[in-house]
C-alpha cells in the first residue's frame, strides 16, 4: 500500500516535471492560435528560449560572481527566454501577418531557423566558454527546487505533491489560470477570440485586427519560449541538451489540440503527456513495448482530434479562421 | 484634409505582374537574405566574404563535395514533389516526414529479412515497392478521416510524423535491433543498397524522372486537372461529378507513396540501414521548397539545389572555421523568411500617403 | 464653405473608388443624408452602391473625395472611426461570430470596461430590445439562430453603439414578404425618433414603400437624387439603366409540351442531417420554364442537386421522360430504358448524359459551376474532360467551345485563359450558361441566374432561357425576384421549409399569393409561429 502510495507521488512528481515545459509551450501557443495564427514554429521559439534562457542565467553568473542571487538569475532566465521566443514571434507576425504569407509554410521556417538559431547559440556558447557551460550548483537549486520552507515540503502526501516542484510549475499555472480568464471573462479576450474566429466581423466591430493578432503571437511565442528554458533549466540540469529538447515544441502543438484550445485543460493535459512521456521509465507493462510510450502522446492527441471532428460540437473545433491571412480589400 | 483622411501605408491587390519582374523580385529578396547572413557572420566574428566563399568550395568545389550536395538536394526534391499535389488540392499535408520514415520501414523490411531469398534488383524493385506502399497508407490514415469527418489534416499529419518516428525509435531498440543494447538496426546487405551512378546512389536519376513526370501529370493528365479543381472549390468538382473523397485518398496516397519512395531512397542509398532519423527533417523543410517553388516541379530542382548547398557548405565552415554547422539552419531560415515574404510584393501594391505611386522590391 | 450653405448629417462630396488599374467602382460621387429621413440608394448590382457604403462604414478608404458630417470633414480610417462618429452598417453578408452569443456579438469591439459582465450586457440589450420590439434571447448562439434572427442581432448591435446614422445593405434578401413588412416598420420608427438611416436595394417596389428620397447611382457614376413622392418606378428604372427600357419579359408559347420530369414523395436531408426536403412531388414539362420560389434555404438546392443526382434521396422518386421524338432536342443523349426512367441512384454523369443539366449559381457565382482560377478553356471542359479516353486532357474541344462562346455571346475576356474569376459578373453568367446550353440538354435547371448582371445582360439570360424553351426543353429555375418570375415562368413551384406549398399558373397567379405560400404550406399552421 505504502509503496504504491509513494510509487504514484512520485510518479506524479515526475509528470508535473516533464509537462511543465509543455505548459508553457502550450499556453502560448493557444494564445497565438485562438487569434487565428497557426505558428507551427513552437519547436524553434523553444530552442530559442531554451539557448538565451541558459546564456542569461550563465554570463549572469559569470558577471556577478559569487554574490550571484538565484531570483535574479531565475527573472533574467524568464526575461530572455521571452524576449527570445518573442524575436521568433515577431518574424514569424510580420511574415503572416503585414506580408500575408502561408501560416504554415511560415512556422515550418521558423521552426527551422528557431531549431537552428538554439542548436548555434548553445553550441557557440559552450565553445567560447572552453566546452562546457557550467552553472553553479547554489544556482541550479534554485531552478530545480521547490521555493517553500521545508516545513511545508516535508508534509506526507501533499509536501511533494502541492509544494514539492520547482518555481515553474507555478508560474505555468498561474499563467495558464490568467490565460483562462483572460480569453472568457474579459473584453480584450473575447476581441481576440472574434478575430480568431472571424476576423471580417471583427474588423466591421472596430476591433484593430493587425494589433491584436500581433501582440496574440509575440506574447504567445513568448510565453511558449520560456517552456524550452525550464526544460534545460530543470530537467536537462542546466545543461545544452538539444537532443533532449527534440520534440518539446512539436508535443506542446499536439497538447493544443488535445486540451482543445483551453488553457485549464493544458494544465492537467501537461501533466498527463508529462506522464505519457516517463511512464516507460517507471511502469513497466508486459503487452506493451516500453519505447512505443513515447507515441502515446501523440497517439492520443490524434484520437481526441478525430472524436472532435466527429461529435462535430461547435465549442471544440478550431478557431474557424485559424491558418487564413486576412485582407479587409478582399474582393 | 486630404492628407487626414488617408492612413501612412495602404495595401491593395495586384494581378498580372510580368514573369521577368516576379523573378526580379525574388533574386531580390535571396540577396537580401545573403546580406542579412553576412551581418550574422560578421557578429560572430567572421569574415562573410571568405564564409561564403567557403560554402561554395565546400559545397560545389570538388567533385566529392558535389557528390554529397547531390545527396542532400535528392530527398528534398523527391520530397517536395510529393507535397506538390497535396498542397495544389489545398490539402495541407505536413506529414511528410512521417510519410518517408514509414517508407523506410517498408523499405527495411525487405532489405533485412527478404535479401537472402531475393535477387538483386529485385530485392530493390520489391524494396521501393514496399516503401511507396508504406508511405502512401501512412498518408492515407489522415486523408481517410479528413474525407470522412473532415478532420483537420495539417494537425492530424503532423501528429502522424511523430508516432512514425515513434514505431523506428522502437523497433531500433526492440524486434529489429541488431546486436543487443546497441539500438541500432544492423546494416543492409549490399544487395539492398542502391548501385550509384557517377558516384551517387542512383536516386538522383529517380527524382529527375519524377520531376518531370509531376510536371506532367499536374499540367496534362485528368487526374492533375480534378487535383486543381478540388483545390480551387470542391463544391464545384462535385458538381461536375468527381467525387472529392477519393480524389483527396487517391492524391494523399500518391503523395504519401512518393515520400515512401524517398525514404527508400534514402535508407538503402545513403544510410545503408533504418534509423529513426532518416527524415531528418526534410518532410519540413521540403514544404518551404515545393511552397517557394510556385509549386512549380522545375523550379523545385533549383531550390532544392541550393538549400543542399547551403546545408553542405555549412559542413565543410564547422570543419574549416569552427562555426557551428547549424549555422546552416539559420540561414536556410533566413532565405526562407525572405522568399517567403517577397512573394507579397508580388501580390501587393503597397500606396504610401501623398503618393499615387507603386512601391515593390523587397 | 459659406453660411448660407445647408448642413447634412452626412454628406459625400467627390468620393472615388478604384479596385485595381481598370475598376472603378466610384467615380466622384455626391450624396447627402439627413436626420429624420431614410434615403434609398438605388442602382443595379455592380453600380457601386455597397463599395460607396462601406466607405462610410470604414471598410473602404476612399482614393480621392471628403465625407463631411454636420459640415466638418471627418476621416474614417477604419470601422471603429465609423462607430465612433455615430455610424453604423448592416451588411448584406452578416458580420457575427458563429460561437459566440448574440450579448457577445453585440458588445464586440466596445470598450466599456475591461471585464465582460454578462449581466449588465443582457441586461442592455433587453432594453434597447424591448424599446423597438426586437425580442431577442441575448444568450442564444449564432449559430442556432434563423436569418431573420440574425439580422435582428446586427440591428441591435448597432443600436446598442448609439449609431444614429444606419445603413442597411439588402436588408430584404433573405426576408419573406411579411419578415420585410416588420423590418419595415421598425425602420419607421427609428427615423421617428431621428435618426438617419440609408437602404441600399434594387428592388423599386421597396423603395417606393419605404423611402423619403431616392438616390441612384449607374455603372460607378452619381446620377441624382429625387423625392420618392415626386418619382415612379419607370423613371427609377430609366436613371439606374440609363435609357427607356420596357420592363417586360417575354413569354412565348412552345410548339412541344411533355412531361419530362416526375418527382413522386422526395425526401432528403441537408448537410446538417435535418430534412431539407419533406415529401416533395410535382412535373415539370419540356416546352416550360417552371420557376421555383422560397425563402433562401427553402430546400431549393437540395431539390435541384438531387435532380442532378449530386445530393442523395432518402427516399422518393425522380422519373425521366425522353423528349417529343419530332423535337429539336430528341436524340442527342444517351437513350433511356423505358419512359419514365429512375434517376434516383444514378450517379450525377450518368444523369448529365441522359441530358439533364445543372447551371447552379450560389451566391458567390463562382463556388460551384465554375473554377475562379481557371481559363475559360479548363472551365468548358468541367464536365465532359472524362470523356477523352486514356489519363490525359484533350484541350482542343473545349478550346473551340469557349471562343465559339465568345463569339456568339459576345463574352469580353482578355483571352480563352485568363481566369474566370477576372470577369465580370454578366460574362461570367454567360460563360456558364452557355457552356451547360452547348451541352443541348433536355432539362436545363438554373439557380438565381440573373443574380448581380446588369439588365441588358439578364435580358440575355431570358432569351437565352426562352430559347431553350422553345426547342423543348424542361427549364428549372429557382429565382428570388417574384416579379421577375411571374413574368418569365409559365408555372411557379413554391417550397417552404422543403415542402411544396403550392404550384401556381405564372399568368395569373399575384405576388401576394405567392409571397403568402413562401410562408406556409397551404396557408396551414405555420402562419402563426410567423406572426
Amino acid at each position: 500500500m505504502s509503496i504504491n502510495q509513494s510509487f504514484l507521488v512520485l510518479l506524479i512528481s515526475a509528470a508535473v516535471l516533464n509537462g511543465t515545459p509543455l505548459l508553457f509551450g502550450t499556453v502560448g501557443e493557444i494564445l497565438s492560435e485562438k487569434a487565428g495564427n497557426l505558428n507551427l514554429g513552437v519547436e524553434g521559439m523553444m530552442y530559442m528560449g531554451g539557448a538565451l534562457g541558459l546564456g542569461a542565467a550563465f554570463y549572469y553568473e559569470q558577471a556577478a560572481g559569487g554574490s550571484a542571487n538565484g531570483i535574479v538569475a531565475v527573472v533574467l532566465a524568464i526575461l530572455f527566454a521571452f524576449l527570445a521566443g518573442a524575436f521568433g514571434a515577431l518574424i514569424y507576425a510580420f511574415l503572416t501577418i503585414s506580408l500575408r504569407a502561408n501560416q504554415n509554410v511560415t512556422g515550418l521556417a521558423l521552426a527551422i531557423f528557431g531549431t537552428g538559431a538554439g542548436q548555434f547559440i548553445g553550441e557557440y556558447m559552450r565553445v567560447s566558454a572552453g566546452g562546457y557551460v557550467a552553472i553553479s550548483n547554489a544556482l541550479k537549486d534554485v531552478f530545480a527546487n521547490s521555493p517553500f520552507p521545508a516545513a511545508l515540503r516535508g508534509l506526507p502526501v501533499v509536501g511533494p505533491l502541492i509544494f514539492g516542484y520547482n518555481i515553474f510549475v507555478y508560474v505555468g499555472v498561474i499563467i495558464a489560470v490568467a490565460m483562462a480568464w483572460f480569453l472568457t471573462r474579459s473584453r480584450a479576450g473575447l476581441h481576440l477570440r472574434s478575430v480568431g474566429e472571424s476576423p471580417a466581423t471583427a474588423d466591421a466591430a472596430g476591433i484593430n485586427i493587425t494589433r491584436y493578432k500581433y501582440l496574440a503571437t509575440v506574447i504567445g511565442g513568448g510565453i511558449s519560449a520560456i517552456g524550452g528554458m525550464v526544460y534545460i533549466m530543470t530537467i536537462a540540469g542546466c545543461v545544452w541538451n538539444h537532443e533532449g529538447l527534440s520534440g518539446e515544441g512539436w508535443l506542446a502543438v499536439a497538447l493544443v489540440i488535445f486540451c482543445l484550445w483551453r488553457p485549464l485543460n493544458a494544465i492537467w493535459g501537461s501533466v498527463l503527456f508529462g506522464a505519457l512521456m516517463i511512464l516507460y521509465m517507471r511502469l513497466q507493462l508486459p503487452f506493451i513495448p516500453s519505447q512505443l510510450y513515447k507515441i502515446l502522446p501523440y497517439v492520443v492527441t490524434v484520437i481526441v482530434l478525430v472524436a472532435v471532428s466527429m461529435r462535430k460540437k461547435r465549442e471544440n473545433q478550431p478557431p474557424a479562421s485559424l491558418g487564413n491571412a486576412y485582407f479587409r480589400e478582399d474582393r | 484634409m486630404h492628407e487626414a483622411n488617408t492612413p501612412l501605408i495602404r495595401l491593395a491587390k495586384r494581378d498580372g505582374m510580368s514573369r521577368g519582374k516576379m523573378w526580379a523580385i525574388r533574386a531580390a529578396a535571396f540577396v537580401v537574405a545573403i546580406l542579412i547572413g553576412a551581418v550574422v557572420f560578421l557578429l560572430i566574428g567572421n569574415n562573410p566574404i571568405s564564409a561564403y566563399g567557403t560554402i561554395l568550395t565546400g559545397s560545389l568545389g570538388k567533385k566529392t563535395a558535389i557528390r554529397q550536395t547531390v545527396r542532400i538536394a535528392i530527398p528534398l526534391l523527391g520530397t517536395a514533389l510529393a507535397i506538390a499535389p497535396c498542397f495544389k488540392m489545398k490539402f495541407w499535408n505536413i506529414g511528410a516526414e512521417g510519410q518517408i520514415t514509414a517508407g523506410a520501414v517498408g523499405a527495411a523490411y525487405f532489405a533485412l529479412f527478404w535479401a537472402d531469398k531475393l535477387p538483386g534488383p529485385v530485392l530493390l524493385v520489391v524494396m521501393a515497392i514496399a516503401g511507396a506502399l508504406f508511405g502512401g497508407i501512412w498518408a492515407l490514415i489522415p486523408a481517410f478521416f479528413k474525407t470522412r469527418w473532415g478532420t483537420n489534416e495539417t494537425l492530424f499529419t503532423l501528429m502522424m510524423n511523430y508516432i512514425a518516428i515513434g514505431i523506428v525509435n522502437w523497433l531500433q531498440g526492440g524486434p529489429w535491433e541488431g546486436r543487443p543494447g546497441s539500438q541500432i538496426i544492423p546494416q543492409y546487405d549490399s544487395a539492398a543498397v542502391l548501385p550509384k551512378v557517377l558516384g551517387v546512389h542512383c536516386g538522383w536519376i529517380i527524382v529527375l524522372a519524377l520531376t518531370v513526370l509531376m510536371y506532367f501529370y499536374m499540367k496534362y493528365t485528368k487526374q492533375g486537372y480534378e487535383i486543381a479543381v478540388v483545390g480551387e472549390s470542391e463544391n464545384t468538382a462535385r458538381y461536375a461529378g468527381m467525387n472529392v473523397g477519393r480524389i483527396v485518398m487517391r492524391t494523399m496516397f500518391l503523395s504519401g507513396a512518393i515520400s515512401g519512395l524517398v525514404g527508400f531512397i534514402v535508407s538503402s542509398g545513403a544510410d545503408n540501414t533504418l534509423h529513426s532519423g532518416v527524415a531528418a527533417g526534410v518532410g519540413f523543410t521540403a514544404i518551404t521548397v515545393a511552397w517557394l517553388a510556385q509549386l512549380n516541379p522545375f523550379a523545385m530542382v533549383g531550390i532544392s539545389a541550393l538549400l543542399a548547398v547551403l546545408e553542405k557548405g555549412a559542413d565543410t565552415l564547422q570543419t574549416q572555421m569552427q562555426v557551428p554547422a547549424s549555422i546552416s539552419d539559420i540561414i536556410t531560415g533566413v532565405v526562407l523568411f525572405c522568399m517567403l515574404g517577397c512573394e507579397f510584393f508580388i501580390n501587393y501594391r503597397v500606396i504610401l500617403r501623398g503618393h499615387h505611386k507603386e512601391v515593390t522590391g523587397a | 464653405m459659406t453660411a448660407l450653405e445647408t448642413v447634412h448629417a452626412i454628406e459625400l462630396r467627390g468620393i472615388t473608388k478604384r479596385f485595381g488599374a481598370k475598376v472603378v467602382a466610384n467615380d466622384h460621387i455626391d450624396l447627402a443624408l439627413d436626420r429624420g429621413e431614410i434615403l434609398s440608394l438605388l442602382g443595379e448590382n455592380g453600380s457601386g452602391k455597397t463599395t460607396l457604403m462601406n466607405m462610410l462604414s470604414g471598410i473602404y478608404l476612399p482614393d480621392e473625395g471628403e465625407i463631411l458630417m454636420e459640415g466638418k470633414p471627418i476621416a474614417i480610417r477604419s470601422p471603429k472611426d465609423a462607430y465612433d462618429h455615430g455610424i453604423g452598417m448592416i451588411h448584406q453578408h452578416y458580420k457575427l461570430v458563429d460561437v459566440f452569443t448574440a450579448a457577445e456579438n453585440i458588445v464586440l469591439g466596445l470598450h466599456d470596461g475591461k471585464k465582460l459582465d454578462r449581466k449588465e450586457i443582457a441586461r442592455k440589450v433587453r432594453e434597447i430590445s424591448d424599446k423597438y420590439g426586437f425580442g431577442i434571447d441575448p444568450d442564444k448562439k449564432i449559430y442556432d439562430m434563423s436569418v431573420s434572427e440574425k439580422q435582428t442581432v446586427e440591428i441591435v448591435k448597432v443600436l446598442y453603439r448609439g449609431a444614429d446614422i444606419l445603413i442597411l445593405d439588402e436588408p430584404t434578401a433573405v426576408l419573406t414578404p411579411q419578415e420585410t413588412d416588420r423590418l419595415f416598420d421598425i425602420l419607421r420608427a427609428m427615423k421617428a425618433d431621428g435618426k438617419a438611416i440609408v437602404i441600399i436595394t434594387h428592388k423599386l417596389h421597396e423603395v417606393m414603400a419605404i423611402s423619403d428620397k431616392v438616390a441612384v447611382l449607374r455603372k460607378g457614376k452619381y446620377i441624382g437624387t429625387v423625392n420618392t413622392a415626386e418619382t415612379d418606378p419607370q423613371k427609377l428604372t430609366e436613371m439606374m439603366v440609363g435609357h427607356a427600357v420596357s420592363l417586360n419579359i417575354d413569354r412565348p408559347e412552345a410548339k412541344y409540351h411533355d412531361l419530362r420530369l416526375e418527382v413522386k414523395g422526395l425526401n432528403c436531408l441537408g448537410s446538417d442531417g435535418v430534412p431539407a426536403l419533406t415529401d416533395v412531388s410535382f412535373q415539370a414539362m419540356g416546352g416550360e420554364i417552371l420557376g421555383i420560389a422560397g425563402i433562401a434555404g427553402s430546400g431549393q438546392k437540395e431539390l435541384l442537386e438531387a435532380i442532378a443526382g449530386l445530393q442523395k434521396a432518402e427516399s422518393g422518386h425522380i422519373f425521366y421522360y425522353p423528349p417529343h421524338p419530332k423535337s429539336d432536342i430528341a436524340g442527342k443523349h444517351v437513350p433511356v430504358d423505358k419512359a419514365g426512367e429512375e434517376l434516383v441512384g444514378k450517379t450525377p454523369t450518368q444523369i448529365q448524359k441522359i441530358g439533364v443539366s445543372l447551371a447552379f449559381v450560389p451566391e458567390d457565382r463562382l463556388g460551384m459551376g465554375l473554377v475562379g482560377g481557371m481559363g475559360m478553356v479548363d472551365n468548358m471542359m468541367l464536365k465532359t474532360y472524362k470523356e477523352h479516353p486514356g489519363p490525359f486532357v484533350d484541350r482542343k474541344p473545349p478550346k473551340a467551345l469557349a471562343e465559339k462562346l465568345i463569339d456568339e455571346l459576345e463574352i469580353v475576356t482578355p483571352g480563352v485563359n485568363t481566369p474566370v474569376r477576372r470577369l465580370s459578373g454578366g460574362n461570367v453568367q454567360k460563360v456558364l450558361v452557355g457552356r451547360e446550353i452547348a451541352s443541348s440538354p433536355t432539362v436545363l435547371m438554373t439557380a438565381y441566374p440573373v443574380r448581380g448582371l446588369d439588365i441588358n445582360s439578364s435580358y440575355t439570360i431570358y432569351r437565352l432561357l426562352n430559347e431553350q424553351k422553345m426547342k423543348g426543353v424542361a427549364v428549372l429555375m429557382v429565382g428570388e425576384d417574384l416579379d421577375v418570375l411571374l413574368e418569365l415562368c409559365d408555372r411557379i413551384l413554391v417550397l417552404c421549409g422543403g415542402r411544396v406549398s403550392g404550384v401556381v399558373d405564372g399568368r395569373t397567379a399575384t405576388k401576394e399569393e405567392v409571397g403568402l405560400l413562401m410562408t406556409h404550406v397551404g396557408g396551414g399552421k405555420e402562419a402563426e409561429d410567423h406572426a
